[in-house]
Parts: structure tokens; sequence; C-alpha cells
């Protein structure tokens, strides 16, 4: 991977190629958090940021989304071209970027590719930035705290300049464009460079067993902690609209006063939600709150790594940052393996 | 830990799997209050032309203007042109379907799931058990077998239905009785006009009628959560293997395609993974039945 060093002072001017390689989105502040937005100053670009408020993904599946316009003459017309608009996401951590590879498995790379996703994604030019970790992040029990793919560019601080990573040959082009602002990094800009991700990997103060879950979970799955998960959750699926690999969506049909004619929109859903698996004629088969709780973290913690190696958890923190009722993957884990003794039923007891 | 290409590169023509295409109500047959036939031609003879399905396949069905939803394959794949659906009215879609003419069109994606595994069954004697609307997609692997009669060995369908005014297909059914290579074996719990000539009784009681290989066998079972309950319970009664008992699963498959989550369960996704599951596989995975 060809690898450049580019000094802190000249990324003012390296941005300023960026607008060639579509909207730019990055990080600025928004309330207590931060969001990825079009910045109106560079100024606003937080280059040290926790984490934004919701993932990158909602520039690749938009919350809504028209897929089709629809006339019952006509028939469906897909908005594909809609997908195709250029965008530069920067300033995204290595676990969103993770989020975003794993968006691939399921939408690029499984059976039946999803053309507005591709067509977004490939549209999408991603800039990583490292981060230094808080107590929410779990991004290191995650195997999500280094990424090898998936961006153009990845910039690491290494004091006075970052190390650059060319991941593909866009990410080229826009070095290139940038005239000569990289320099070649030296022995000495490496081993800074290694010293600063031992220190990142030390800053977890959140680390989690995943050792052997699918089979804890498998031997849980009738434990008394769901029911106790449940009886506090809202379920207002909060968790899974912050979450980077949470990608469950709705499809409706809108139709124009006094018309059939309308768009088929899908929009982000949640298998916290009730009507989740509710079919015609009134079944649903996750009833109970806690049974909807409990398939969540299976779908991520088991079903996934049987399908495709590895839990669809990237250890963001953000489903630590915004349950209300403390349900997250921190607290879920560490109940189930025993190693949080009273959180979950506790609660129980006082309801 | 992950080793895939770095952006997915995609051929130049990207299929839309979510692209509908037309087709028009050829016929609708009214065969039960609530349960029409609707035979549909696409409006493409291309895509007539092209069209393939398995027996146990089903399609996202477009009432244009009120939504989609997920409607077993009823006709076999033998029978080229007409596509047929046995169609319950149940929800949003399928009310708005039961008020169209004939001649509307509607929007028609697919086939999707993984469908009976037919190759492997060929060679096979075949037991097709449907309880109630169970006979919706098991007449597509009927008439698979009825078609390709050479590769199966005995056929044998047990139907049991409330009545014989709810019976799916009744007359098509009734006249299958009378030929030889098949043993069709219907079944009413009751029968109030008293015209009914043959079996009264519940489903499992067909049971006492026959006997299997259950090393050269292979068992469809679709229904209700009660006749599952009960045929099960018979089937390994007669030793059947686990992993040659088949069923069809019902859930809210809103994509098709393995992608909305909608039609999760445990950690499979009926869609893709199903909606045929065995036996082996449902007792292995949570909140099946």
């Amino acid at each position: 991977m060809k690898i450049l060093k580019m000094s802190k002072n000249n990324l003012d001017l390296f941005v300023s190629v960026l607008p060639a390689f579509g909207e730019v989105y990055a990080p600025v502040k928004r309330g207590d958090g931060y969001a990825f937005e079009r910045p109106s100053l560079w100024s606003d670009v937080q280059m040290n940021y926790s984490r934004t408020i919701l993932p990158p993904k909602k520039l690749l599946l938009p919350p809504r989304e028209i897929t089709f316009v629809f006339d019952p003459d006509k028939g469906f017309r897909d908005l594909l071209a809609e997908a195709s608009k250029p965008q530069v996401l920067f300033g995204v951590h290595s676990y969103d970027i993770y989020g975003l590879n794993i968006l691939d498995r399921v939408f690029a790379q499984a059976k039946y590719p999803d053309p507005y996703y591709i067509k977004r994604r490939k549209a999408t030019a991603v800039i990583g930035v490292d981060f230094v970790p808080d107590e929410k992040h779990c991004a290191g029990s995650m195997n999500a705290d280094f990424v090898d793919h998936g961006f153009d560019l990845f910039l690491s601080d290494i004091g006075d300049s970052y190390l650059m990573l060319v991941g593909t040959s866009r990410g080229d082009d826009m070095v290139v464009m940038s005239g000569c602002l990289m320099q070649q990094p030296t022995a000495a800009d490496f081993e800074e460079y290694k010293k600063r991700s031992r220190a990142r990997r030390d800053a977890y103060t959140t680390r989690l067993d995943l050792d052997a879950l699918p089979e804890i979970l498998e031997m849980e799955y009738h434990s008394k902690v769901w029911d106790d998960f449940g009886s506090k959750c809202l379920s207002c699926g909060s968790c899974s609209m912050v979450c980077p690999t949470c990608y469950c969506f709705d499809i409706g049909d809108e139709t124009d006063l006094g018309s059939r004619a309308g768009r088929r929109v899908r929009s982000w859903d949640s298998c916290l939600l009730k009507t989740h698996a509710l079919v015609a004629g009134g079944e649903n088969f996750r009833e109970e709150r806690s049974s909807r709780v409990k398939f969540r973290f299976y779908h991520k913690q088991r079903g996934f790594v049987a399908e495709y190696g590895r839990p669809s958890c990237v250890g963001c923190g953000r489903c630590v940052a915004v349950c209300p009722a403390e349900i997250n993957i921190i607290t879920v884990i560490e109940t189930i393996r025993g190693e949080r003794d009273g959180n979950a039923s506790g609660a129980t007891a006082s309801s | 830990m992950e080793t895939q290409a770095v952006q997915p590169r995609p051929p130049e023509h990207m299929d839309n799997p979510y692209q509908p295409n037309m087709a028009r109500i050829v016929r609708i047959h009214r065969m039960v209050p609530d349960n029409y036939l609707f035979q549909l031609r696409f409006v493409d003879d291309a895509v007539v032309e092209n069209w393939e399905h398995r027996p146990g396949q089903f399609v996202e069905l477009s009432v244009i203007g009120t939504g989609e939803a997920p409607i077993s394959i009823s006709s076999p794949p033998t029978r080229k042109g007409i596509l047929e659906l046995c169609i319950r009215r149940a929800g949003r879609v399928t009310n708005a379907l039961y008020r169209l003419p004939t001649n509307a069109l509607v929007g028609i994606r697919g086939p999707y799931g993984n469908g009976f595994p037919v190759e492997e069954m060929e060679g096979n004697d075949l037991l097709i058990i449907a309880g109630g609307l169970g006979m919706a997609p098991l007449r597509s692997l009927l008439w698979y077998a009825l078609d390709n009669r050479e590769k199966f060995g005995t056929v044998t369908l047990m139907y049991g239905s409330r009545s014989p005014a709810e019976m799916l297909f009744r007359e098509e059914l009734l006249s299958l009785t009378e030929v030889d290579d098949l043993n069709c074996m219907l079944t009413v719990d009751r029968d109030p006009t008293g015209t009914w000539k043959h079996h009264v009784g519940l489903l499992p009681s067909l049971f006492q009628k026959i006997s299997f290989d259950p090393d050269r066998t292979y068992a469809a079972v679709v229904g209700p959560p009660i006749v599952y309950k009960f045929v099960l319970a018979e089937l390994l009664k007669l030793n059947f293997h686990k992993d040659r008992i088949l069923m069809s699963l019902e859930r809210r498959m809103k994509c098709g395609v393995g992608k909305c989550g909608h039609c999760s369960v445990g950690y499979k996704y009926t869609c893709i993974h199903g909606p045929v599951f065995t036996y082996w596989d449902a007792i292995n995975l949570p909140e099946i039945v």
C-alpha cells in the first residue's frame, strides 16, 4: 500500500481539492455531539471527535429513499440515477469504515446485490482519520480499531504530520490533484506511528470478551436475562438508528391524493419495533419485547458470525450513548457472560 | 479478518432486484371465499419466455398504489406461460388485489427463496402433506412431480381441509383421485352437506392407511401450526429422517432478497435461506414454530 506523509499545516490546502470529488461531508459539532454534515467553514470540522450521532450509513442507505415512481398504466420506473451523486466522507473513524465494509457484505457482495447501495458506495470517497477511544468505544474488542480497506485515504496523527494510507486509485487522484503537499515518510515516522497505535490500543477502558460468545448465546437462549432486558427496553429503536451495521428497512408505497400513481419508499426500520415480525392476518412472531431485544443481539453476535465470520458490531459505542435503558453491547455481553451481577435483574425487581 | 475486495465492483449493467415486472390478471377463479386463484401473464413476452422457478418459491406481488406482499407460487415450473397465485384475502395488499378486475395490471418480481430441493428428492418416494392453505405452495410441487412422473417413486398426496367448501383446488384434486400414478388422499374435518364421498377425519388419521420406507422417501409438509404439531409427530413415529421432512415457513418477506430483515427466524432469513427448511433446520432455529 502506498504510504505518504502530510504536514498538518497542509491539511487546509489538501481538503480544498475534495469538492472536485463530490459533496463533502465531515464531522461538525451539533448540540452536545457531532454529525457528518456539509461544513460551511472548514474551521468547523472536528479532527478530534468522539463519535457522530448517526453513522455514515445515513449517506449510503438514506433514512428515507424513493426507489421507484409508479403509475397504474406504466408500471415502476426506478430512480437509480439519483444514487450516483458523488460525495466525499471526510474524517471517518476506523470502526465506521468497518461498518461500511459490513454493509458491503450484505448489500454488495451477497446474493442479489442492491444497486442503490452499490451506486452510492462507488460514488462515495471515504477519507478516514484515527481517533483516541473513550469509555464507550469497544472497537478494539470488535477488531475494528484498525482497518485495511474500505477507504480511499486514511490519516493517522503522528504529531506535526499525518501518515496517509492511499487505499484506492481515486485516493491517489486526490493526492495528485493536491500537488506537492505530500512527502515520503521516514523510518522515524513509522516508529512514531507504531508508538501511537500502541497507545491507542492501550487507551481502551472497555474490553469485551467475544470468546465462545456464539456458543454461550446458544446456551443462554432461554435465560431470564432476556426477560429482564425486555422489561426495561422501551422499544424505541434508537439503537438500530444509530448502529453503523443495522440495515433493516421498511418498504411502503405513497400515492398522490386521488390517484394510484406515487412513489415506493424505503425507510429505516428496527427489529425492536413491535410490527417488525408481524405478518398479514395478525400473527406476530416477536410480540414480546424480550424476544425483540434478544433477536437483535442474536442476529449481531450469533447469526452474523455464522453467515459472515464476524459479529455485526464494530464497537462504536453509539448504542451505549443513546439507549435510555442501558441495554447496549457492553451491558448485554457482560450480563450474558455472567460478568455483571444483577444489572438487568435489579431493574426488574424494582419495576 | 476481512479479505474482501476494497470496493464493490459491480458489472456495468446491474439488475435491480426490486424492479417489478408488469403482469396482467388473465383470470380470477373464485375457488373459495377469501381464497381466489389469480392467473397472471407478464406483459413482456421476453419475461414470460425467461421465467423459471422452483416449486416452493415465492414472488413479491405489487398492487400498484397499495404496496407489495410475498405470495407463494401455486403453478408448477413445468407449465409455462401463466403464473398462478392462490391468494388469501388477509392484509392491505391482498384486499386491494381482490378489488381489481380481470385484465388489470399488477407488478411481480422474483422468484425468490430456495424452493424444494427437487433434484435431491428425485429418485425417491414423495409424500406431500397439506393442511388448509398449505396446498397453495404444495400444488406446485405436486404438479412438478406428476409432470416428471418417471423421476419419482410413489407419489402420495395427503390433503386435509376443514370442510369440502374450504378445500383449495377441490375439483382438480377430486379428478386426481382417479389417476393411477398418484395416491391422492383427501380428507375433511367435517362434512356439513353430507355429499363428500372421500375420507372424513383429521389429517393425521390418513396415516393409518399408508406405510413408507424412511430411507427412500421425502415428506413435504405445509400447513398451519396445528398441522405441523400432529403431522410431524406421525412422521417421526414412522421413523422419518429429520432432514427428509421439508416444511415451508410463512414470514413477512418484504424485500425477498435477504436485506430488509423482516422475515428473519432466529438468525436466518426466510427469503433466502428458506422458505423451505428441513425439520432438522427447524429444531435448530429458535423461534421457528
